[in-house]
């Protein structure tokens, strides 16, 4: 998702909010060409509500109702037995603490370095800006396989202490996932950031340099304050990317026991096969947090796909 | 700002504001890339040291072509993938944006079911494949009367159905996610050139195809570049489904099982790997030059 520039900071928000409909009605009647269109949208929407609807009616029935009657069948009794069972039998707290060690600072420094070189590139003309921005931006879109195979040389050959990492590498240790995700992250927030920053007035750096203040404080103290709005979008949507990366935490981490959620339920899926049910059941509860991001947030989010976007 | 007006601490300041995220970045995308490109002329078996890498030319992708079975069909399966990214998702997507970016009651409503599937992890994506999929368990065999043996549809075992099973439920992600891309830039799209087309007599779709449609172009740009991306990244869903075998082979999936593994063959991985450099960066290069054209 790789925008090209960005537009005024506030107005695409405004615009992303719902417009209340006021050509609709006419004189008492809604028009035809409105009435097929939400007729349309109303069943491609169910459509699209299908699979996650599926897994939650399966996953609020007993296995044993479930081939007693067939999955497609109503009746029986519905409850949160699944939901338990699944949170005990895959030991999902541990593996939630685990997805939050590495999402929490993953996403920390993420946002620290990215509005830095953010304001350097947005503050200050020199040379090497929209070098810098190639860098960022061409990075965050290859592929990660395209890499894996020297990183992954790279991750083995680095020893770390024992208090850093208990397999002795930045292979299979928490502090390697962290890095990569810092350093795949960083070009997308960098380049979503940096167009941000320019829309604000210089005159209010410009004034701050007069009074002598330092580039750091102009930066921590003046600029950063002013990109809340888009700190709060692209940690949503961060947040939502490196919860849910299953790739990095499969390559570079090898001990099942320190995988995040996301790549844990892989290894769950043999315990599980035979119980589609209890397989539902584990797979919303991983939704959860996504989920809850989504819909708290969501204004954030939408906006924060918007800041990015082009003005044509 | 110039530099030139500002102390020498400063600029040390703002180099390393700047310098450390970039070393970073260099260290783990850069150098890697650049890794790949050079390992693919390697064999090593990643176990000794540097010594032990032997060089031999362009061997990897010769076999590769001539002596990698599986290269064929994963190489068949991402243009495929592709295929459908193009034809499905990126002109639904369009038409739901440009439904929804007209002023209707529940745009909102819409457009966040629409979307829901991008929250959610292609991991988890994978886990509804087996819901919906499974022979005896699944919903669409439980809908058609196909459970019983002798008349099962094995969607998910049967290597000619299985890709399209897959691709279903990843259409279904992917056009959510362009989805809000095209809206992103139909917001943007001033609302003087509308009128004007209108004033002028233009219909709806005149209009679309004349105003709308040339100054979405930046975003086209921006959703042809996420689809050929999305194609080569795509791998997580198989991967849950079946480690990407028996008709799920996916050029992501071969790199990975060439480093990972017992038969770990450093050199023929990142051969593999730098095709998919390659071809990611023939659509990046023009993509940046578009973009920042007009940075300075």
């Amino acid at each position: 998702m790789r925008p090209t520039r960005s537009t005024q900071p506030t107005r695409p928000m405004r615009l992303a909010q719902p417009r209340q409909s006021t050509r609709t009605t006419r004189l008492g009647g809604v028009r035809p060409a409105r009435l097929t269109l939400h007729a349309f949208l109303i069943l491609t929407s169910v459509v699209w509500l299908i699979p996650v609807a599926w897994a939650l009616y399966t996953a609020l029935r007993p296995f044993a109702d479930t081939s007693k009657h067939g999955y497609v069948s109503v009746g029986g009794s519905y409850g949160v037995q699944n939901f338990s069972d699944a949170w005990s039998q895959a030991d999902m707290l541990h593996f939630f603490v685990n997805t939050i060690v590495i999402t929490v600072p993953a996403l920390a420094v993420t946002l620290f370095f990215a509005s830095m070189a953010a304001f350097v590139i947005a503050r200050f003309r020199w040379r090497f800006n929209v070098a810098l921005l190639v860098l960022f931006t061409a990075g965050n879109l290859l592929p990660q396989q395209a890499i894996i195979t020297p990183l992954f040389r790279i991750y083995t050959n680095i020893t770390l202490p024992d208090w850093m990492s208990d397999s002795g590498e930045l292979y299979d240790s928490t502090l390697g996932l962290i890095l990569i995700h810092v350093a795949f992250q960083t070009g997308f927030c960098v380049f979503v950031m940096s167009n941000y920053m320019k829309t604000i007035p210089r005159e209010i750096s410009e004034a701050a340099v007069v009074d002598g203040a330092s580039v750091f404080r102009q930066y921590w103290q003046l600029t950063l304050p002013l990109c809340r709005p888009v700190l709060a979008a692209l940690a949503t949507l961060e947040f939502t990317w490196i919860y849910n990366d299953f790739y990095w935490a499969t390559a570079l981490i090898s001990t099942g026991d320190k995988r995040p959620i996301t790549a844990a339920l892989a290894n769950l899926q043999g315990e599980f096969f035979t119980n589609n049910n209890l397989v539902a059941a584990g797979s919303l509860l991983v939704a959860v947090p996504t989920l809850i991001v989504f819909f708290a947030l969501q204004r954030h989010f939408i906006a924060g796909l918007t800041l990015g976007s082009s003005k044509g | 700002m110039r530099l030139k007006t500002i102390t020498g601490r400063d600029k040390i300041v703002l180099t390393l504001m700047a310098g450390i995220p970039a070393l970073l970045t260099t260290a783990l995308i850069w150098i890697p890339a650049l890794g790949s490109v050079v390992l693919s002329f390697s064999k090593w078996n990643g176990i000794g040291g540097f010594g032990d890498i032997q060089w031999i030319g362009a061997r990897n992708y010769h076999d590769i072509t001539h002596n990698y079975p599986p290269f064929g069909p994963a190489w068949h399966h991402n243009l495929i993938w592709f295929a459908v990214f193009v034809l499905i998702p990126a002109p639904l997507g369009l038409f739901l944006a440009t439904q929804l970016d007209k002023r209707i009651a529940g745009s909102r409503i819409y457009q966040n079911i629409f979307f829901l599937p991008v929250v959610l992890s292609l991991a988890l994506v994978g886990f509804m494949v087996e819901l919906i999929y499974a022979p005896e368990q699944g919903l669409i065999n439980n809908l058609t009367g196909h459970t019983k043996p002798g008349n099962l549809v094995d969607w998910i075992g049967n290597p000619h159905l299985n890709l399209f099973a897959v691709l279903t439920l990843a259409v279904w992600r992917q056009t959510g996610y362009v989805m809000i891309l095209w809206l992103a830039g139909l917001k943007a799209v001033d609302p003087a050139l509308r009128e004007a087309a209108a004033l002028d007599g233009a219909n709806e779709w005149q209009t679309f195809r004349r105003v709308v449609l040339p100054s979405l172009r930046p975003v086209t740009i921006v959703v042809s570049v996420i689809t050929v991306v999305e194609t080569l990244r795509a791998f997580d869903i198989v991967y849950v489904v079946n480690r990407g075998k028996n008709g799920l082979e996916l050029l992501s999936t071969l790199v990975t099982d060439n480093i990972v593994g017992e038969a770990i063959r450093v050199g023929f991985g990142s051969a593999l790997a730098a095709i998919l450099l390659v071809v990611s960066v023939l659509v990046i290069v023009p993509y940046l030059i578009v973009t920042f054209r007009r940075e300075d």
